[in-house]
């Protein structure tokens, strides 16, 4: 699946979007494997509370099914306007 | 309905004459534009706006048909640009059409406040002394709690 990072995310990570094999089932088990890698994605999902995720580009949340995802994006708070 | 976002400047007064002349017994039309401020102190070089093609199109669709759906409105209008942007440079507009300045002025609100924290858009603000993303505030996701 691709995953995409954004504005301070997207620089912490070092990359503004990748492809990912995953086992992952729910967005939390994708993000403990994130973690796991390297440090940049430890530093970068420090916080969850900080940041947002969206689902085929729907705001989602973390406890969300990938069952049948193709893009997920992992972003700080928007500030548009 | 109209979306567009774009890296290019928008002519205000040109908008509003084109949003408004395509209206057809409308009795109201109510604008709202977001201008890029300068910082106190610093000095702000530029502003840059990062966001997510695709998403975002999707999400200022997906709240211009809430606001339609919510209140008598003829027509809804939202530009958005992206990209670097300098102190008095105009980030976005919005208007609404109304047969009534209460559904339209209401519409503008509700478009302004969702779209500010439910449309994928970063700030970053360059100054002289470095760069740092703008943080978004509690009261911009309190403000939609009263629609």
């Amino acid at each position: 699946m691709d995953v995409l990072y954004f504005a301070w995310v997207r620089e912490r990570i070092g990359i503004p979007r990748e492809t990912v094999d995953t086992k992952a089932t729910t967005v939390a088990e994708l993000v403990e494997e994130l973690k796991a890698r390297e440090e940049r994605y430890e530093a970068a999902f420090a916080d969850l509370s900080a940041l947002r995720v969206a689902l085929d580009q729907d705001l989602s949340d973390f406890d969300a099914s990938l069952d049948g995802v193709r893009e997920v994006a992992f972003f700080p708070p928007m500030t548009g306007g | 309905m109209e979306i567009r976002v774009q890296e290019a400047p928008f002519d205000l007064g040109h908008e509003v004459e084109t949003f408004t002349d395509r209206q057809v017994n409308m009795g109201a039309v109510v604008t709202f534009t977001g201008i890029t401020r300068d910082l106190p102190g610093a000095g702000m070089d530029r502003m840059e706006m990062e966001h997510y093609p695709g998403m975002t199109e999707r999400a200022l669709t997906q709240i211009a048909e809430e606001a339609l759906a919510r209140w008598d409105l003829g027509d809804v209008l939202i530009i958005h640009r992206y990209g670097v942007l300098r102190p008095q440079d105009r980030i976005m507009m919005v208007a609404t059409a109304s047969r009534h300045r209460a559904h339209a002025f209401e519409a503008a609100e509700f478009l302004m406040d969702y779209l500010k924290s439910r449309a994928p858009f970063w700030k970053k603000e360059v100054t002289k002394d470095g760069a740092d993303w703008v943080a978004a505030k509690d009261e911009d996701e309190k403000a939609l709690d009263r629609w």
